[in-house]
């Protein structure tokens, strides 16, 4: 009898041991993609992230070497067309949801908030499409930076009002106490203390949208050359790097590579910028 | 009393008070409107999604009805749209994606909560948020190649010989495979589906656990019996919300999945997806008919997920009142 329990206590905690592996063992599964892609990105592009590549244009179809200088270029003019569409109406919005709404409302909006966060980026592409590409008649940079910048909308506006949500309501109530209008203590006063906040937010959803690829497809269309209108066609890094993945050209997919190496650095880059920003709260990815 | 208060006021004081509260009162006005503003775009946003895909597809809707959705010949030069291999291939592929990363996100988060020694979990949440911050594209291009051909070499014939006399391991291995689709997918849920758990399970009550420890539990049971079973509802959820991703991730699947409309029960058979399909010929469709064709794939891709995004913010929503009133009590 005794002998059984000890028994039974022994495989018990065996058992606890296996379950601690197993998960152990998935933790390593999870994060073995992420190491193996950096392991491929170094190994295949860091031979070909050169000179070149950020100072010269695509070579003509056939011929080998050239650079996506224009790509690199064009990713960042969409990413400041995105910007200056997304970052004003999501930073507002958001502290709309924080300062006035009222709890239905708010409710509401942030229900519908949440769903267009789960919209498929194909789909911005598809309805940017329609708006603007068949009413212009054209791909267009304002096309890409629009549809990047309504992904963005959402994003900045959930994160806005969490950090606005997180400042104290005695700042409020000093600065009201001292006779400063309610939109001036919410612009000098909160907005200000969430500051780091909402920088980190944006942030955050700049370096997502900077690797969308799927809404670029139809409106920006990407382009060999330099872009000299925004009302032309655009060329961005994650565009190019697919053109060229899906080629059959051997020294395109060495580029594809080193077009991946640098966009990955980029995102990290930023990523790393805002935990540093945070110090330690670790930033939500959803 | 405020009356004679009001009278010893000087008279440009009285003014001063005057000229300054008005401004500020149209500025508060002006401000709140225009915050307003900016937070309705959220709902014009979603009414423009719904009303450009559903205006740009109403001739295809009008002239194929409910056969789109039901026929399987897509065919543009003869006109002739059915999306049921989109619609298949966006399934199948999304719940190989499920059965790969669900164990793996839930055992994941359970370690990240329960299990792990307190020094590796920070770390390894950074890890995870690296991986969500790869984009798809660069997923995509390493799929081509460095999965493939690995999966080509090793897995798949393994697969075959062990499973082959199942109808889903059968015929030929080509490399690119809804399998294939299916695994790259997995993984660009895997960060999404572990994080959104971890959170789940690190809000039920710490009550639950010392309850299941005072019983005599050991690490693991007090997991299995006081966690995740508590939690079963929330993680249930975050499983929905991963599958939101899944039915809707394009790049990296358009790049590894073969782009073959077809209906095929062999997982090593080439598929395609509805956002695969998008992406490949939105630039191509040259007639009217063949871009309708392609807005109403749009409308249905968002019709799926949008349905599946409520579902789960309904889950999540309820378990996190229910946890906080819980824990309260």
């Amino acid at each position: 009898m005794h002998f059984e329990r000890a028994h039974n206590h022994t495989w018990r905690k065996i058992k606890s041991t296996l379950a601690s592996t197993v998960a152990f063992v998935s933790a390593i599964l999870v994060i073995a993609p992420l190491a193996l892609v950096f392991l491929h990105l170094l190994v295949n592009g860091a031979g070909s992230v050169n000179w070149d590549f950020f100072t010269k244009l695509p070579a003509p179809v056939g011929a080998t070497g050239g650079g996506m200088v224009n790509a690199i270029v064009g990713s960042l003019e969409l990413l400041a067309l995105a910007g200056a569409i997304g970052i004003p109406v999501g930073v507002l919005g958001g502290v709309y949801l924080a300062e006035y709404g009222s709890t239905r409302v708010n409710l509401i909006l942030r229900f519908l908030a949440d769903v267009l966060n789960g919209v498929p980026s194909i789909t911005w592409g598809v309805v940017v499409y329609g708006l603007v590409v068949l009413r212009f008649k054209g791909f267009s940079a304002y096309a890409g930076g629009l549809a990047l910048s309504l992904i963005m909308i959402p994003l900045i506006l959930r994160t806005t009002e969490e950090v606005v949500l997180l400042v104290p309501n005695g700042y409020r109530e000093a600065a009201l106490a001292l006779g400063v209008s309610r939109w001036k203590t919410i612009v000098h006063i909160v907005m200000k203390t969430a500051s780091k906040g909402i920088i980190t937010g944006i942030l955050l959803a700049l370096a997502r949208v900077g690797g969308e690829t799927a809404p670029l497809l139809f409106t920006a269309f990407g382009n060999r050359f330099w872009n000299h209108s925004l009302s032309q066609p655009i060329a961005a890094l994650p565009l190019q790097i697919f053109t060229y993945a899906i080629s059959p050209y051997d020294d395109w997919h060495r580029q594809a590579w080193a077009g991946a190496l640098v966009l990955v650095t980029g995102v990290f880059c930023v990523n790393v910028i805002v935990r540093l920003l945070t110090q330690g709260r670790s930033a939500s990815v959803v | 009393m405020t009356t004679i208060s009001a009278v010893h006021i000087p008279l440009e004081e009285r003014s001063a008070q005057t000229r300054m509260a008005s401004p500020s009162r149209f500025g508060d006005k002006a401000f709140e409107l225009l915050t307003l503003t900016m937070a309705l775009a959220v709902v014009v946003l979603i009414i423009l999604i719904g009303w450009q895909l559903w205006n740009g597809s109403s001739l295809a809707i009008k002239k194929f009805g409910f056969r789109f959705l039901t026929t399987s010949t897509w065919d543009p030069v003869a006109e002739q749209f059915g999306a049921l291999p989109f619609i298949y291939g966006t399934l199948v592929s999304s719940l190989i994606a499920l059965l790969i990363a669900v164990p793996l996100s839930i055992a994941t988060a359970a370690y990240l909560t329960e299990l792990a020694p307190l020094w590796i979990r920070q770390p390894l949440v950074s890890l995870i948020e690296m991986l969500a911050a790869i984009p798809s594209v660069i997923l995509g291009l390493w799929g081509i190649f460095v999965m493939i051909p690995w999966l080509r070499e090793y897995p798949f014939p393994l697969l075959k010989r062990f499973f082959g006399w199942t109808p889903f391991f059968t015929g030929p291995i080509y490399g690119p495979s809804m399998l294939a689709g299916g695994i790259i997918i997995a993984v660009m849920i895997l960060p999404i589906i572990t994080s959104v758990s971890r959170e789940i399970l690190r809000s039920v009550p710490n009550l639950q656990r010392e309850a299941a420890y005072a019983l005599g539990a050991t690490r693991w049971e007090a997991t299995r019996i006081a966690v995740l079973s508590y939690a079963k509802k929330g993680l249930f959820g975050a499983v929905i919300l991963g599958l939101g991703r899944a039915l809707g991730e394009t790049m990296a699947v358009t790049m590894v999945i073969g782009n073959t409309p077809q209906i095929a029960a062999s997982l090593f058979q080439p598929g395609y997806t509805l956002a695969s399909v998008l992406a490949n010929e939105f630039t191509e469709a040259t007639t009217d008919m063949y871009v309708q064709a392609l807005f109403e794939i749009g409308f249905v891709l968002l019709g799926i997920t949008i349905l599946v995004n409520l579902l789960a913010q309904l889950l999540l929503r309820t378990i996190r009142t229910t946890s906080a009133t819980r824990a309260v009590q």
